[in-house]
C-alpha cells in the first residue's frame, strides 16, 4: 500500500508492505524494516532496528493524533490514488463556517443573521464545565446563517454559524 | 479514649467524581458502608461502580442534584446513613447544609455551620481574624458601597489592587486593578460574575501583593479543644487563580515559618471556633511576609501531598474527629519526610485556551511505579459529561526529596496517556522539565511565564515514526482482519477508529 502521509504539517510518500510478519516500509526513498505488533486497540508497540516505540492513535472531534511516546502529532493519511486537487477554498475569500471547539450548551447568540462582523468577533457563546466560550468569527464578513438557538445542546465540530 | 464515641455504620458521599471515590475507599478501609449519590449524567461514573449502594439525586444541573439539600437529606434519611461526607465543591462550604444536617440528626462530616458562616465569607472572615490579631493584606474588611469607595480605598492603599467576592472561591468574582482609570469597569465585572456564580455580589478590596507566593497550611480540629497543624502546602502554581500543581513541603518555608505560620493558622481556626479538616491559605511576599487570606473549611483537592509527607489520612482523620474521636496524636508527632508533588488533570484543551474538553474517553493508560499515587474518577469507556468542572484526576509524585519526586512524576506523566478528550497533561510535562521549575523558582506568575516561551519541537525521526505509523494503523484497518487493531479492538468505538480515520483520510481526498 501506498499512503500519502502529513505529520505536523509535513508530508511523506509511504509505502507499507507486510512480509512475514515484518513490514517492509519505504518513508521517502529510505527503506526501513519495522516489526510491529498491536498490543491493544489504537496501540502499536513498533521496533525499528532495535529502538522501540508506544504508538498510540487518537480522534479528537475532526482531527487524528498519533503519540509517540507521549508526543502528539497531528496526522493524514490519503491514498494518492483517489481523486487529487484537494486545494481549498482560498481562506480570505467565500464562506466560512464557524464550529463548536467542545460540547456544551449555546447559551447566548451575540450577532444575529445579516449582521456585519469584524475578524476575531465574538458570534456564539457555548458553556461548557461551568466555563463560557465564545465562538470567534474567522474573517471579517456579514452572518449569512445562524444553525444554532439559544439552549441548543452542540457537539464539538457542530457548526454554528456561517460567515460570509 | 475508645467507648466514647460511637463509629458511624453508613456514610452518605455528597459528590461525585475523584473525591467520592476517595472517600468511599476511606469508608471502606474503615469498615464503614459507602452510599454515592448520582444525577441523571453520572449514572455511569466510576464513584457509582465502587459504592456500596447508590441513589438517584435528580437533573444533570447541579442546582437539581448536587446541590440540593432536601433531596440528598431526604436520601441520607431513605440510606439510614449516620453521616455525609461533602468532599469539596458543592455543597461543602455551604453552612446552611451543615445546619440542615444537624437538624436531620445526621453529622455532617466537617465544621460546625457557625463556623463555616464566619470563614465562608472572605469579608467576615478579614473581621474574625483582624480580631484575633493575624495579620492581612491591606484592604477593606467590608463590601464596597459604591465606586467612589473603592476608588478611595485604591488610592489609600495603593496600586495595584485587588478585587474580589466575598463569597469567592476558584478565581471567580476577582479582578486585578492597575490604575484609576480600569477601577470602575473591573468593580463591574467582579460584582456581575460574583452574582452570577455565588448569587452574592458583595465585593472587597485588598492590596495586591505582586507575585507572590501562595501557601497554605493545613489544620486538624477535633471536637475536645486540640488544634494541630499538618505543615504546608506550595500552591503557587495557578492559572486565572486557579491552583494547577501543588506541592509539599513548600520548598521556601523553613522550620521557622513553618512554625510561625502554623501557630497564626491555629490561632485563625480557634477564633472561629472550628473543628474537622480545614485550611489556612496565605500570600507570602518575596520578604517571607505572611499575610492571611482566607480560610477554607473543607478538605482540599490537594489534601493528597499532605497526606504523603505526614504519613497521615485525612479522610480517616475527618471520620473520626466527627464520630467524637479525639485527635490521636499532638502537635510534637508531627514529622514531614520527604516532598509530594500533585498535579491537577483537567478536561481541558491547552492548545486552544484551555477550553473543556468533556467526551468519551476512548483510550487510557494510568501510570505507576514507586511513589505514585493516582486519584482518579475516570475510566476508559467513559464519557466525561459536560455539566461539571473538569477535574478527572490527580497524578501525585512522592519522593524522599523534591528531586526524586519530580523525576517520579515526569516519568509518570509520560506513561499517563487519556485519549479522546483533551486533557492538561501536556502542561505538566512542560512544567516538569522546566528549568525554573525544577529549580523551585514558584511564584503565582511563573505559568504565565513559562506558557510565554516557545515549546520545544519534536524531533524528525519521532515524526518519521508516526508516519510510518500511521500508514500501518491505516493498512491494519483496511485488512479488517487477521492481526488488526480492529480484529482485536471488539469493544464499541474504540474499534471504530481506524475505519473512521480511514473514510476521514477518503473524505478529504475527496474534497
Amino acid at each position: 500500500m501506498t499512503y500519502d502521509v502529513t505529520i505536523d504539517g509535513k508530508n511523506y510518500r509511504l509505502e507499507a508492505t507486510r512480509a512475514e510478519g515484518r513490514w517492509w516500509c519505504r518513508l521517502d526513498g529510505h527503506e526501513i524494516e519495522v516489526d510491529a505488533i498491536v498490543a491493544r486497540p489504537d496501540v502499536l508497540s513498533l521496533r525499528i532496528g532495535n529502538k522501540a516505540y508506544e504508538v498510540k492513535c487518537e480522534r479528537v472531534a475532526n482531527d487524528l493524533h498519533l503519540w509517540v511516546r507521549s508526543t502528539r502529532f497531528s496526522a493524514e493519511v490519503r491514498d494518492p490514488r483517489s481523486l487529487r486537487g484537494r486545494t481549498r477554498a482560498a481562506d480570505a475569500s467565500g464562506p466560512r463556517k464557524l464550529s463548536a471547539t467542545m460540547p456544551g450548551k449555546v447559551v447566548r447568540v451575540l450577532l444575529q443573521e445579516g449582521a456585519q462582523v469584524d475578524e476575531g468577533e465574538g458570534v456564539v457563546v457555548v458553556e461548557a464545565m461551568k466555563m463560557q466560550n465564545e465562538i470567534k468569527s474567522p474573517k471579517r464578513g456579514t452572518i449569512q446563517k445562524v444553525l444554532v438557538a439559544e439552549g441548543a445542546a452542540v457537539n464539538a465540530g457542530d457548526v454554528l454559524a456561517i460567515v460570509e | 479514649m475508645s467507648g466514647h464515641f460511637r463509629m458511624f455504620k453508613k456514610i452518605l458521599i455528597a459528590n461525585r467524581g475523584e473525591i467520592a471515590v476517595r472517600v468511599i475507599r476511606a469508608c471502606h478501609e474503615m469498615g464503614i458502608a459507602a452510599a454515592a449519590v448520582y444525577s441523571e449524567v453520572d449514572r455511569a461514573a466510576l464513584h457509582v461502580l465502587k459504592a456500596d449502594e447508590a441513589y438517584p439525586i435528580g437533573a444533570a444541573a447541579a442546582a437539581e442534584s448536587y446541590l440540593n439539600i432536601p433531596k440528598i437529606l431526604d436520601v441520607a434519611g431513605q440510606a439510614c446513613a449516620d453521616a455525609i461526607h461533602p468532599g469539596y465543591g458543592f455543597l461543602s462550604e455551604n453552612a446552611k447544609f451543615a445546619q440542615a444536617c444537624a437538624d436531620a440528626g445526621i453529622k455532617f462530616i466537617g465544621p460546625k455551620a457557625s463556623a463555616m458562616g464566619i470563614m465562608g465569607s472572605k469579608t467576615r472572615a478579614r473581621q474574625a481574624v483582624e480580631r484575633a490579631g493575624v495579620q492581612l493584606v491591606p484592604g477593606t474588611s467590608r463590601g464596597l458601597d459604591s465606586f467612589e469607595q473603592a476608588g478611595e480605598v485604591a488610592e489609600k492603599i495603593g496600586y495595584p489592587v485587588m478585587l474580589k467576592a466575598a463569597a469567592g472561591g476558584g478565581g471567580k468574582g476577582m479582578r486585578l486593578v492597575h490604575t484609576p482609570r480600569e477601577l470602575k469597569a473591573a468593580l463591574e465585572a467582579a460584582r456581575g460574575e460574583a452574582e452570577r456564580a455565588f448569587g452574592d455580589s458583595e465585593v472587597y478590596l485588598e492590596k495586591a501583593i505582586v507575585n507572590p507566593r501562595h501557601i497554605e497550611m493545613q489544620l486538624l480540629a477535633d471536637e475536645h479543644g486540640n488544634t494541630v497543624y499538618l505543615g504546608e502546602r506550595e500552591c503557587s502554581l495557578q492559572r486565572r487563580h486557579q491552583k494547577v500543581l501543588e506541592e509539599s513541603p513548600s520548598p521556601l518555608v523553613d522550620a521557622d515559618l513553618r512554625r510561625r505560620m502554623g501557630e497564626v493558622a491555629v490561632r485563625v481556626a480557634q477564633a472561629a471556633g472550628y473543628t474537622n479538616a480545614g485550611t489556612v491559605e496565605f500570600l507570602v511576599d518575596a520578604q517571607k511576609n505572611f499575610y492571611f487570606l482566607e480560610m477554607n473549611t473543607r478538605l482540599q483537592v490537594e489534601h493528597p501531598v499532605t497526606e504523603l509527607t505526614t504519613g497521615f489520612d485525612l479522610v480517616h482523620l475527618q471520620i473520626g474527629i466527627a464520630a467524637g474521636e479525639k485527635l490521636p496524636f499532638k502537635q510534637g508527632d508531627v514529622h514531614l519526610r520527604g516532598h509530594a508533588i500533585e498535579c491537577r488533570i483537567y478536561a481541558e484543551d491547552p492548545d486552544t485556551n484551555y477550553v473543556p474538553s468533556p467526551g468519551k474517553i476512548t483510550l487510557l493508560t494510568a501510570p505507576s511505579g514507586p511513589g505514585i499515587r493516582l486519584d482518579t474518577g475516570m475510566y476508559e469507556g467513559w464519557t466525561v459529561p459536560v455539566d461539571y468542572d473538569p477535574l478527572l484526576a490527580k497524578l501525585i509524585g512522592y519522593g524522599q526529596d523534591r528531586q526524586q519526586a519530580i523525576a517520579r512524576l515526569t516519568c509518570a506523566l509520560d506513561e499517563y496517556f487519556v485519549g479522546g478528550i483533551k486533557t492538561n497533561l501536556s502542561l505538566f510535562r512542560r512544567i516538569a522539565r522546566d528549568p525554573d521549575f525544577r529549580a523551585a523558582q514558584l511564584d503565582t506568575g511563573f505559568l504565565d511565564r513559562m506558557l510565554k516561551q516557545r515549546e520545544d519541537k519534536p524531533d524528525d525521526q519521532q515524526s518519521a515514526v508516526a508516519a510510518i505509523a500511521a500508514g500501518i494503523f491505516t493498512a491494519l484497518a483496511s485488512e479488517g482482519s487477521g492481526n488488526s487493531a480492529e480484529a482485536n479492538g471488539a469493544n464499541g468505538a474504540t474499534s471504530k477508529t481506524p475505519s473512521n480515520w480511514k473514510s476521514t483520510g477518503r473524505a478529504e481526498a475527496l474534497q
